[in-house]
């Protein structure tokens, strides 16, 4: 009696040695170190080790080990001042098809990692880190559709000179005819070339047509600006250096950011809601500037326009060059120490730039700065977007040559803001303007406390539990705690395999899986006991008692799982971190605390006489 | 006897439903006023707004952080300690402009040295969508609860451990609201991991109930209940007591950011056995649940039947 067949006990052997074996890579610390990988196209190869390698030991920085990993490098440090060092380093030396990021990589046995073992991946609240939740303005999105189409429509309508006037009311083109036929013609031409277009249902009257966008239309425009603004993100982030960024979509209109280990929060703010380019236009030099901003009536094919301290300055409306023909710019600082930007332009660009200042050589050139923002503000209990623009001159300049495509701009307020703008001009320009709508950010010393508190009072929980056990249990209690202690690592591993992220609510999760995994334990030794008092037999005592608390066990658990798969589904960020741990203990729970516990008492008793059970 | 083999006496708790009853009434009473009159603290998660941990080489000036904040216009500030004097809490209200930013312009403004340990910045429309998917979490927990159980049992059984969650998840929003202790996320999955583990417990006692039903002669429903409740009465205990440990480990020693989860936890985990005891098993007794209830119907009966 109360034996398991062979097979069955080799079956439990095998589960507890992969387990062991996965959750293995979790004991292993992990190096400092330095992620280089390359930007766009370009995968980083054998040869570029060899170049850093020669650049680190010419500058005599020490380090672990340096080598290709999944198409990145990895470059490990002893300590975090020769890490630091090198990537200032490092930053310096390589080009711009480079990303240099700062990195915790795990030291695992290469045997191990041969067989995918790997160490939990860490949650930003344990490593520090950033995250973000971004909208798009999906509004402005649909609004620029419009106004793009508004375009297209006069466009094709004009050939045939139809229409006698288009407007733009919201989001709606209202369009109207002198003569009902010439509106039936319009509509036919509008249906063969402009399908996204369609009437608005009963707007239609003699002489008027009122046309909207799609829906199908405007939610392509709006996956298209999503799509583009996570590009966008992308190029920004690689250009911050972040070793291994998340940017990815969440819902229709969201992006979720998680930079782990990024320090300078405040930066990595400015450079990814940013929507900013650059405009370039000629000074209105033939009306006169006073007379317009005391009279406030602006020239046409001119437009008033600011510097930052509010000295305003007349402009051309027609644009030469915007930022979306700017293909590189890089800070830097001119012969005075004063920040400036090299631009590149495109051909395109390049060329009108040409032919302007040729044409206009000794007349002045004016640079404008745009930024886009929005923001969701609280306005008499409602939220509401609130959407603003601001146009800048950073300088107006007398064209003193010809040229091209490359060219300096100056006339920026400090070093910081060169920086910025040059990155944002690399990574082009998002297509609608974003908002952060959602931060975390863990700085670096508060993860590393949340680990150590984490990991303590797993410890002294656990501690606690198996003494605790041992002593109310006794022989039954060493088998629960070696259960239980097999639960533990069978839990690791599995988030281990899973490369789920542990945060620290997870580990709140595993510390209650622990405090309730005992549960199952206790209800089969209180049930045992029950049975002995009954006078049964000793062995079948063992097998009544765990036979009569099993459908407990799993309806108790099965209600409980209930109401962690809820919490995962509805659940963000913590609450689901604590969901995966919590069950995922719960199955695991079952298994170790029934089966395993089951084969070891089976070990020590099963099949022989025994007089008295140490429970 | 030694401690360790005591024998737990037999209890009439059936008779003492009566105090029971009473004592529940009253928890419940105080605790309804105290949300209905100061509702809970909520955090930011819900309401939005900014959330700004740092940390200061020595002991910070908690006035002189306030007089900066309100001489930069910032409203409804609230600046406290966070675990030790080096460390401090700044939480703001959502700002007629409030953006991201702004954590990054108070940083800024409190000075060079101090160490940036935490910022959260909840947007007023990600607060009401977390509080309106928290609601619906709770909501659809309990949904899927009462299906479960009243499938595996009997609707009575569903009603009564329905009624002891709900119970559970007032009194202990109430200890919230009575102590004011910051509601966040974290204490809403501590909620949630409440429900499961007071259902857990009422479960464990109702299956008894099931089978006492099943294996004896007796139809009386209350001392069936009664005996039910002692012979689990060892086991909720010491489940209650383990869980306890590692929950007091926790709270003690898994720092400030986990402390009202831990709490949450601590104050469900006694409420939920509690209520396993007294509150589902009277729910049923009242709802009059009987022999006959348990019998299974003529189908299973034959599947019973024919196990070996």
């Amino acid at each position: 009696m109360n034996h398991y067949p062979i097979w069955k006990n080799i079956l439990i052997g095998f589960f507890l040695f992969i387990s062991v074996l996965y959750a293995l890579p979790n004991i292993y610390g992990s190096d400092l170190a330095i992620q280089i990988s390359g930007t766009g196209d370009y995968v980083v190869q054998d040869r570029d080790v060899k170049k850093i390698k020669n650049t680190l030991v010419d500058k005599e920085i020490d380090y672990k080990s340096i080598g290709l990993v999944n198409r990145n490098i990895l470059i490990r440090f002893e300590d975090s001042q020769s890490q630091l060092s090198s990537k200032t380093l490092l930053k310096n030396t390589l080009s711009r098809n480079y990303v240099v990021a700062l990195n915790l990589a795990p030291s695992i046995p290469q045997w191990l990692s041969n067989i995918g073992g790997k160490a939990m991946s860490l949650g930003l609240d344990l490593r520090g880190g950033v995250h973000f939740l971004l909208e798009v303005d999906m509004e402005a999105v649909v609004s620029m559709a419009v106004d793009r189409y508004y375009n297209e429509l006069r466009t094709i309508l004009r050939e045939d000179r139809l229409y006698k006037s288009i407007r733009k009311e919201d989001n709606l083109l209202v369009v109207s005819f002198k003569t009902e036929s010439l509106k039936t013609q319009a509509k036919q031409l509008i249906k063969d070339e402009l399908s996204d277009l369609v009437v608005v249902e009963g707007s239609e009257t003699d002489l008027q047509l009122s046309l909207e966008i799609s829906s199908s239309a405007q939610s392509a425009a709006k996956s298209g600006a999503l799509k583009q603004n996570i590009t966008t993100l992308r190029n920004r982030v690689n250009e911050l250096g972040v070793a291994e960024p998340i940017i990815q979509q969440q819902g229709s209109e969201r992006i979720v950011v998680q930079l782990p280990g990024v320090q300078d929060t405040a930066r990595a703010k400015e450079i990814l809601g940013a929507v900013a380019t650059l405009e370039f236009r000629l000074v209105d030099e033939k009306n006169d500037l006073q007379t317009a901003v005391q009279s406030g009536k602006i020239p046409v094919g001119s437009k008033l326009y600011k510097f930052k301290d509010d000295t305003p300055l007349l402009l051309k409306s027609a644009v030469i060059v915007t930022g979306e023909n700017i293909v590189d710019a890089a800070s830097s600082v001119d012969q005075d120490n004063s920040p400036m930007v090299s631009i590149t332009l495109d051909n395109a660009g390049g060329r009108t730039m040409l032919e302007t200042t040729k044409e206009f050589l000794h007349h002045r050139m004016a640079v404008v700065y745009i930024e886009n923002k929005v923001e969701t503000i609280v306005e008499d209990g409602n939220t509401v977007k609130k959407r603003s623009k601001t146009q800048d001159i950073i300088n107006a300049a007398v064209i003193q040559g010809t040229f091209s495509n490359r060219f300096q701009i100056t006339g920026l307020d400090s070093a910081r803001e060169a920086r910025n703008l040059a990155l944002l001009l690399r990574a082009g320009s998002l297509s609608a303007p974003i908002e952060i709508i959602e931060e975390r950010t863990i700085g670096p010393s508060l993860g590393a406390d949340n680990i150590q508190k984490g990991l303590i009072s797993v410890l002294v929980g656990f501690s606690l539990v198996l003494l605790f056990m041992g002593w109310r249990y006794r022989v039954f209690g060493l088998v629960a705690n070696l259960a239980l202690t097999l639960n533990l690592v069978t839990i690791v591993s599995i988030l281990s395999m899973l490369q789920a992220t542990l945060t620290l609510p997870g580990i709140a999760g595993i510390v209650l899986t622990v405090g309730m995994a005992v549960d199952a334990n206790v209800l089969i030794f209180e049930r045992i006991k029950e049975e002995l008092q009954l006078n049964k037999n000793i062995q079948k005592a063992i097998s009544t008692g765990y036979a009569k608390a099993l459908l407990t066990i799993a309806d108790a658990n099965i209600t409980t799982l209930i109401a962690s798969l809820v919490l995962f589904s509805f659940g963000t960020g913590p609450v689901k971190g604590f969901a995966v741990t919590l069950s995922i203990g719960i199955i695991t729970s079952m298994f170790t605390a029934i089966v395993v516990s089951r084969a070891v008492i089976n070990l020590i008793y099963g099949d022989r006489k025994v007089e008295e059970l140490a429970i | 006897m030694s401690l360790r083999t005591f024998k737990l006496p037999t209890i009439d708790f059936i008779n003492k439903r009566k105090y029971a009853m009473i004592f529940s009434a009253l928890l419940l009473i105080v605790s309804i006023i105290s949300i209905g009159l100061q509702g809970l603290k909520l955090g930011i998660d819900f309401t939005g707004g900014t959330l700004i941990e740092v940390g200061y080489q020595q002991t910070a000036d908690l006035q002189d952080i306030r007089t900066k904040l309100a001489s930069a216009n910032y409203t409804g500030t609230n600046v406290q300690y966070f675990g030790s004097d080096t460390e401090v809490l700044i939480h703001l209200e959502p700002q007629a402009s409030s953006s991201a930013k702004l954590s990054s312009s108070i940083i800024q403004m409190l000075g060079d040295d101090i160490d940036m340990r935490r910022v959260e910045f909840v947007g007023p429309k990600v607060g009401e969508e977390l509080t309106n998917d928290g609601g619906l979490a709770l909501l659809y927990a309990l949904i899927g609860i009462l299906i479960y159980v009243a499938f595996r049992f009997e609707y009575r059984f569903a009603l009564g451990s329905i009624t002891a969650l709900i119970h559970d998840v007032i009194i202990t929003l109430g200890v919230f609201s009575i102590l004011q202790i910051e509601f966040d996320l974290t204490v809403l999955a501590a909620i949630l991991a409440v429900i499961g583990y007071s259902l857990n417990d009422t479960i464990v006692v109702f299956d008894r109930i099931r089978e006492n039903f099943l294996s004896t002669r007796h139809t009386e429903p209350m001392p069936i209940v009664n005996d039910a409740l002692n012979q689990t009465l060892a086991r909720t205990l010491m489940t209650s007591l383990t869980t306890l440990l590692v929950l007091l480990a926790l709270f003690y020693l898994g720092g400030e950011v986990i402390h009202s989860f831990a709490g949450a936890l601590i104050i469900g985990v006694l409420i939920g056995t509690y209520s396993s005891i007294f509150v589902a098993s009277s729910m049923i007794l009242v709802l009059g649940i009987s022999k006959e209830d348990m019998l299974p119907s003529e189908k299973e009966k034959k599947e019973i039947d024919a196990r070996p």
